[in-house]
């Protein structure tokens, strides 16, 4: 038969037949365009699924926010689902998700930290300045807790933190483009080997110094996790050391607890003081790559981190180590060591339940050593002044150093080396020069935004780990923030549970559900004190991670020191 | 049991193996810890998000989670006391805030209200949230975040379980939210409806759409279930009807050993087509005053155009004595029978046992013909047994998987999410002209040129001979014809090979040397490898693969054709094949035969019968001359169909027994209305050899009959009494003629639900692997068989430039007979579509969604374009299921020599613009 005898075969059918077919398979289609401008950002990029906050940030950076068509994109070129990449994007506060059809944002953001520093200091008035005084070509928006609390109130301009400032200056910085990061100076990799840097870490490479050694003098130091937990450090290289390799160590430079800044202001002077401890860590535990989780608030560290380390692999000082930097991406919770790994794998950061702990069971799988900045920072220092400098530092029967982050109503605020165990008393009479004029000494968190809050009457307690758990307090990050009797206890605790909501990764349902409902409950003119305090028992009790765990603390510290606040 | 552990709980002291959770402990022991987040289901990861669950733990300082925590030795549990009752109720005082009231929840007797009521939560002292507006985008399913609790099971539903990766935990904190893709609405998503998430979900914030009311309010209460089998395909889903009134409301997935609770959307929501208005519910005789055309076009829903309503004495009278009268007159040889695999063992066993005693002749067959009947030419030949040596979740157990010329993902979605899973930790290499959904979890995704199949496997084998790769040991104690394989094998190296197949030398030496050598390597593979006419060929190329290596006869290892239909194993075994008697006993023995003469007690015909195809040349040629067809639609499923219909329209008396007026139907001389799965007991035999028994969930409607029941009344009219008075009896005399059956029993089959063949006692599980020592051939030996390239039958040319391949779509079942008259199939893909590459589609200036003209030296179709990226360019694909615009119209009749299996997957083509 030839083709043109042929005639069509037109058929009915059982169908509805009341639809036409779908043009394409089922979903979105991956957009050749689209597909071609994330290749070009990738380049020869590896694709592994944990590098994917990493090519979301080079997209974000490129284009100002994630398309769906670049997102889809994104997920084809790594062979993931859409899904997967877009609750990733979604969860992280610095990313733009723009869905089909919507207007991508401003080319220029503005965040205005509301941590309670920077509230105390007018955060709010600023931030309704700014709305009022910026044109459609900028959006602002309120933020957490930047990390730079002594200096309030805080905006970001793009990634230009401006400090102790106003609308005005704000408006400037933007008129005038000022809006990249602005790197200080710090004692750079020549400065600190001139002044004895490294020679530690070369002398434990070359095997003149023995890895039970450098353990036992950090257990003698008895040098503690200063990121808030604080765990024995000695003991946890220990631990981690004797769980099979491949080993892995993460460090938490996410510092995100409100109040919290002392991390950022090593980082900023002296960051190799911190590296040359991180890699006598990694020499100690024997791991096979380390990870350093920077928060995205800290652009100017993470652009000296890479600086630094590449310096340090030109140097020869990593040997086989793999060192990498990975970027946050504006999370609080990422803060908590397994959400921490969560993210390092590329995924949301949800905590995980323990255990297993990430000591056995960690980034990837593999035993951990997660240590903080800070501890990692005084490793050389104990070392080379010996354990009993470190040890024999405290007051009131604690020991050691402890490197207070004080804000609020003093007249001195900052990063303060203290002695562990100090009162608050001590601490803004020698080392914050007294309160603010005009300011009465009411309130303090000593803990940052978790670690609940202490009236003024109980002004000689030892600032330490385990001294305050008695007031339903702890030290945490030793995040000191003071309250003067121009602060209301009631909005105080209402900005921290705010924070608990924004920052809770909704993965349980006691601080996901609780945080919200304890909002609700907390903005009323009456506390129903009875509901509120059951709330704050079952978060406690119920909740996966320290977040909600302690997120109920400001509830209790109100209904138990601030009653005349709330009545 | 020195490795148990001993804990107390509640005071009580308890034990609890190694791997055990204090929550599955406790439910051992008869306490009840709520859960909502946690499933017991299999499949499904503790999760320990709702926190629902939280018991104390003496000595620590928070509660923990019971469905995560592992006890350890003298510890003390407290699931009941004043702290974690606590907890336990807070946390549902909390969900319940943000619940729709009960009197209007989407499903009032939800696994959440149920423990709300058990830990006495009647509302709530918290203010509500907003909750996002409903989602009724999809015809199968409703999603209403309102209830939602966000404990992510329907997220490991869709990404662990089944492996769709459709639906994501979006957003943080309490806007964190449930999304399909992108935040999509579920219908524009990549959804492929398998509603393993409706099945999850504990609240009602997923629900069958059959199940709620317009505004979304439903009750699961008073649903009546009966266990039954999947009716679709060949992977044997078990799953529960739930039957309101006399019609199935719902269906859920159960636990049976091919899918663990795991369905697809066929099986889940296509269960409304035994409902269609379209049902066949009176025997029909066609008018005198409507002759049969082979061009004939008929709408099904008005029977009476072409014919009349007739009693069932009347129906059964006149089918039996126009048969009679042909037999009578020309001899058995004028007559044939078209079984199905969509019936049960005891439909097929009954039905060739007509064919051969009633009719006299062996001219019964059925689509195995059409799918597989190289597939198991090949595997006879090689390993003397035609079903698979191990089953499809096996790949647990293997460290390499290949699948080749199979989409499972659409045509066995269920295996196909073992496939996916194993994926996740071990290698899977797919082998496909077309990309599919598994090529995003494949290491290697081989889109070898259409029809290269032997160029690229004789690369591999090459490549094993050369490097020797092979096992040696294996090879000298299990197989024969090695040395001539390997003087065969030398020409075929990658690099000849690779311009032939279109995939580079070092992937074909690579897949082929993690093939070798892996501790366990299995080959899946489907039509794609058989329906070709070097569809033997190609499976002699696999077989020689595993016996070379010794990848058969171990866990993680083996040979598996995934089976088309759900009982084309059974229809198979049970003999519905022209050249054997059940179980493949060959008709042309003479012991064979006169074994089963003694048996059915009647003379049998000593040759071999006619095939598919060779039956409507057959007819062509005037030979044949009267048909009796049950369940099949060759007027749809044939290649060339036009040829058959013609074919089907010239014979003298069409018989046709099936539940739809279907294409084949419209040539009937006489309708006979049958059964629908769902109204019928019986067993089937699915693609991993399990027997499984299928149980009827409603009443036939109108006045049709059990398919059973008409062959046997249409055998007493032609001169067969055999007194069967129900399935069962017909089991019996099948096990005790078919040794594959030893050892199983209908009872057996009712009580375990599922038993594997081979078996070799009663009280023991059947063999799932097979071949472990030595194979069931005349030597005992696996055949190696070197084969050579042939090309196609019909290649691309100027005239007809492209190659058009058909298959089958994920929403529709074969001819479509069923599926097209099911509401939510027909609204998820409800129109003829040939799907082309973007590239070609561009250049030939069509736009998606345009008509398109496919044109072939056999026939013409207009239907409408989809572009998908993942046909190659070059060629075009259409599935055979639609009646408007059968593929088959297109495809080349050319058989395969051995397999007798047309070339459904490759002929020329001509695609332009309508």
């Amino acid at each position: 038969m030839t083709e043109s005898t042929q005639s069509v075969i037109k058929r009915g059918h059982p169908g509805k037949g009341n639809k036409r077919s779908r043009k394409t398979p089922k979903g979105r289609q991956v957009d050749p365009a689209a597909l071609q401008e994330v290749q070009a950002l990738l380049t020869d990029r590896p694709r592994r699924r944990d590098l994917l906050i990493e090519h979301l940030h080079l997209i974000q950076d490129h284009y100002g926010h994630l398309s769906a068509a670049h997102l889809n994109a994104l997920a084809f070129e790594m062979k993931m689902a859409q899904t997967e990449v877009y609750e990733v994007a979604t969860f992280y506060a610095h990313f733009d998700v723009v869905k089909d059809g919507e207007q991508p944002p401003p080319p220029l953001t503005v965040r205005v930290c509301d941590g309670i520093a920077c509230e105390m200091a007018g955060a709010q008035t600023l931030l309704a300045e700014l709305i009022e005084q910026t044109g459609a070509e900028v959006r602002v928006l309120r933020a957490p807790c930047m990390g730079r609390c002594d200096q309030a109130p805080v905006a970001e301009v793009g990634h230009n933190h401006l400090m102790d400032t106003n609308s005005s200056a704000v408006i400037a910085a933007i008129s005038e483009g000022k809006t990249e990061q602005q790197v200080p100076d710090y004692i750079d990799y020549d400065s600190y080997v001139a002044q004895g840097g490294y020679k530690l870490l070369r002398e434990c490479l070359s095997g003149q110094r023995t890895v039970e050694d450098i353990i036992a003098q950090l257990e003698h130091s008895e040098l503690r996790g200063l990121g808030g937990a604080g765990f024995p450090t000695g003991r946890k290289w220990r631990i981690v050391r004797g769980y099979k390799g491949p080993r892995m160590m993460a460090v938490n430079c996410d510092e995100g607890e409100p109040g919290t800044f002392k991390d950022r202001h090593y980082l900023e002077h002296d960051p190799h003081r911190f590296i040359e401890g991180m890699l006598i860590a990694a020499w100690a535990v024997e791991v096979e790559a380390c990870y350093i989780y920077v928060r995205d608030e800290y652009p100017a560290i993470r652009e000296i981190k890479r600086k630094e380390i590449a310096r340090l692999d030109a140097e020869g000082l990593l040997g086989n180590l793999k060192v990498e930097v990975r970027r946050g991406a504006g999370a609080y919770i990422c803060g908590e060591e397994s959400a921490m790994i969560e993210s390092i794998e590329g995924k949301r950061g949800l905590p995980r339940n323990r255990p297993p702990y990430v000591a056995e069971v960690g980034l990837f799988g593999r035993p951990t050593l997660e240590n903080n900045v800070e501890t990692l920072y005084w490793v050389r220092d104990i070392i080379e002044r010996g354990p009993d400098w470190f040890a024999g530092a405290g007051r009131n029967g604690r020991k050691g150093w402890r490197s207070y982050s004080v804000s609020g109503r003093v007249r001195e605020p900052g990063v303060k080396l203290a002695p562990a165990g100090i009162t608050i008393s001590e601490l803004i009479d020698e080392f914050c020069g007294g309160m603010q004029d005009g300011h009465r000494f009411k309130a303090y968190l000593p803990g940052g935004a978790s670690g609940g809050i202490l009236p003024a009457s109980m002004n000689d307690v030892p600032l330490d780990f385990g001294t305050l758990e008695q007031y339903g307090c702890f030290i945490g990050s030793a995040a000191v923030v003071v309250f003067s009797d121009q602060d209301n206890m009631k909005d105080v605790a209402l900005n921290l549970m705010r924070f608990f909501e924004d920052e809770s990764c909704g993965q349980c349902t006691p601080c996901r559900v609780g945080t919200e409902k304890a909002v609700k409950l907390m903005s009323r003119d009456r506390w129903d004190e009875g509901l509120l305090s059951e709330l704050s028992k079952t978060m406690t009790d119920a909740s996966i991670c320290g977040l909600g765990q302690a997120a109920g603390n400001p509830i209790n510290s109100v209904l138990k020191y601030f009653r005349e606040d709330i009545s | 049991m020195t490795d148990s552990i001993h804990f107390s709980l509640d005071g009580k002291d308890v034990e609890a193996m190694p791997d055990e959770t204090i929550w599955q402990v406790a439910k051992r022991y008869g306490t009840r810890i709520p859960h909502l987040c946690y499933s017991p289901e299999p499949g499904y990861r503790a999760d320990g998000n709702c926190r629902a669950c939280m018991v104390e733990i003496e000595g620590e300082r928070v509660l923990a989670a019971s469905c995560l925590r592992k006890p350890t030795e003298g510890m003390k549990v407290h699931s009941a006391n004043q702290r974690a009752s606590t907890a336990q109720r807070m946390v549902m005082e909390l969900l319940v805030a943000d619940q729709p009231a009960r009197d209007i929840a989407h499903d009032s007797n939800s696994h959440l209200w149920q423990w709300a009521d058990n830990l006495g939560v009647r509302d709530s002292r918290f203010p509500a949230r907003q909750t996002p507006p409903p989602d009724s985008s999809h015809p199968a399913m409703r999603v209403a975040l309102d209830a939602c609790i966000n404990c992510n099971l329907c997220v490991r539903a869709c990404r662990e379980v089944q492996v769709n990766d459709v639906i994501g935990m979006a957003f943080r904190g309490h806007n964190a939210k449930i999304v399909f893709d992108q935040d999509d609405p579920m219908v524009a998503s990549t959804c492929v409806a398998c509603g393993e998430c409706v099945q999850a979900c504990p609240t009602g914030a997923l629900m069958e759409a059959t199940l709620v009311d317009e505004r979304g309010v439903g009750d699961t209460e008073g649903l009546t279930g009966v266990d039954s089998i999947c009716p679709f395909c060949g992977v044997g889903c078990q799953l529960t009807y739930q039957v309101r009134d006399n019609r199935i409301a719902a269906v859920q997935g159960r636990s049976g050993p091919s899918n663990e609770n795991r369905l697809c959307v066929k099986g889940r929501f296509g269960f409304d087509y035994i409902n269609s208005p379209q049902r066949l519910t009176r025997p029909l005789i066609r008018r005198d005053d409507a002759p049969k055309r082979g061009d004939l076009d008929m709408d099904p829903k008005n029977p009476l155009s072409h014919f009349r309503e007739a009693s069932w004495e009347e129906a059964l009278d006149l089918a039996a004595s126009g048969l009679k009268t042909i037999r009578d007159r020309d001899g058995g040889n004028a007559l044939s029978g078209f079984g199905s695999a969509k019936c049960s063992n005891e439909e097929a066993y009954l039905f060739q046992k007509l064919v051969r005693t009633g009719f006299g002749t062996n001219n019964v067959d059925h689509c195995t013909r059409l799918c597989h009947a190289s597939s198991v030419a090949a595997l006879l030949e090689g390993v003397g047994s035609g079903a698979v040596s191990a089953p499809f979740s096996a790949v647990k157990d293997a460290d390499v998987v290949i699948v080749i010329g199979a989409n499972p993902t659409e045509n066995h979605p269920v295996a196909a999410t073992y496939f996916k899973q194993a994926a996740k930790t071990g290698t899977l290499i797919v082998m496909d002209p077309r990309g599919m959904a598994l090529k995003r979890h494949a290491t290697h995704m081989l889109q070898f040129k259409p029809g290269s199949d032997v160029a690229m496997l004789n690369a591999m084998l090459n490549v094993i001979v050369s490097e020797k790769l092979y096992d040696q040991a294996y090879i000298d104690a299990h197989a024969e014809g090695f040395e001539s394989l390997k003087k065969h094998i030398k020409s075929f190296t990658p690099e000849v090979m690779a311009p032939i197949c279109g995939i580079d030398a070092d992937t074909l030496r690579t897949v082929a040397r993690k093939y070798a050598s892996a501790r366990a390597s299995i080959i899946f593979w489907g039509m794609g490898v058989s329906q070709h006419i070097h569809g033997t060929d190609n499976c002699r190329c696999l077989i020689a693969l595993a016996l070379i290596t010794g990848q058969v006869g171990r866990p993680g290892t083996g040979l598996h054709p995934l089976r088309g239909q759900n009982n084309v194993q059974g229809a198979s075994d049970a003999g519905l094949i022209p050249m054997m008697l059940p179980d493949y006993q060959l008709v042309e023995n003479d012991d064979i035969r006169q074994r089963f003469e003694d048996i059915w007690g009647t003379p049998l015909d000593p040759h071999k019968g006619l095939t598919v195809v060779e039956t409507m040349e057959s007819i062509h040629a005037g030979k044949l001359k009267g048909m009796y067809i049950m369940g099949e639609n060759p007027a749809m499923s044939d290649p060339n169909v036009q040829h058959a219909r013609d074919a089907l329209a010239s014979l003298e008396h069409l018989v046709v027994q099936d539940i739809f007026l279907t294409e084949t139907a419209f040539h009937a001389d006489v309708v006979l209305p049958a059964s629908a799965w769902p109204e019928k007991d019986g067993t089937v035999t699915n693609t991993n050899r399990q027997v499984q028994r299928g149980r009827k969930a409603v009443e036939l409607p109108g006045d049709a009959r059990q398919d059973w029941w008409i062959t046997n009344e249409l055998a007493k009219r032609i001169g067969c009494d055999w007194g069967y008075s129900e399935p069962s009896d017909i089991f019996a005399e099948m096990a005790s003629v078919m040794p594959s059956l030893d050892n199983i029993s209908w009872e057996r089959v009712s009580a375990e639900e599922s038993v594997t063949y081979p078996c070799k006692a009663p009280d023991q599980p059947g063999d799932e692997i097979v071949f472990s020592d030595g194979f069931p051939t005349p030597t005992g030996r696996g055949k190696l068989v070197p084969v050579s390239i042939i090309p196609p039958d019909e290649l691309p040319d100027e005239t007809f430039p492209m190659v058009l391949t058909t298959g089958r779509q994920l929403e529709h079942w074969h001819t479509g007979a069923m599926t097209r008259r099911s509401e939510v199939l027909d609204e998820l893909e409800p129109e003829a579509v040939a799907t082309l590459s973007p590239v070609d589609m561009s250049r030939m200036s069509i736009e998606p969604g345009a008509m398109v003209r496919v044109s072939t030296r056999r026939g013409v179709l207009e239907l409408r374009a989809r572009a998908d990226s993942a046909v190659p360019t070059g060629m075009v694909f259409i599935p055979f299921c639609y009646a408007e615009a059968p593929a088959n119209v297109l495809t080349n009749q050319a058989l395969d020599p051995y397999g007798k299996i047309p070339e459904f997957k490759f002929c020329a083509a001509r695609v332009e613009a309508a």
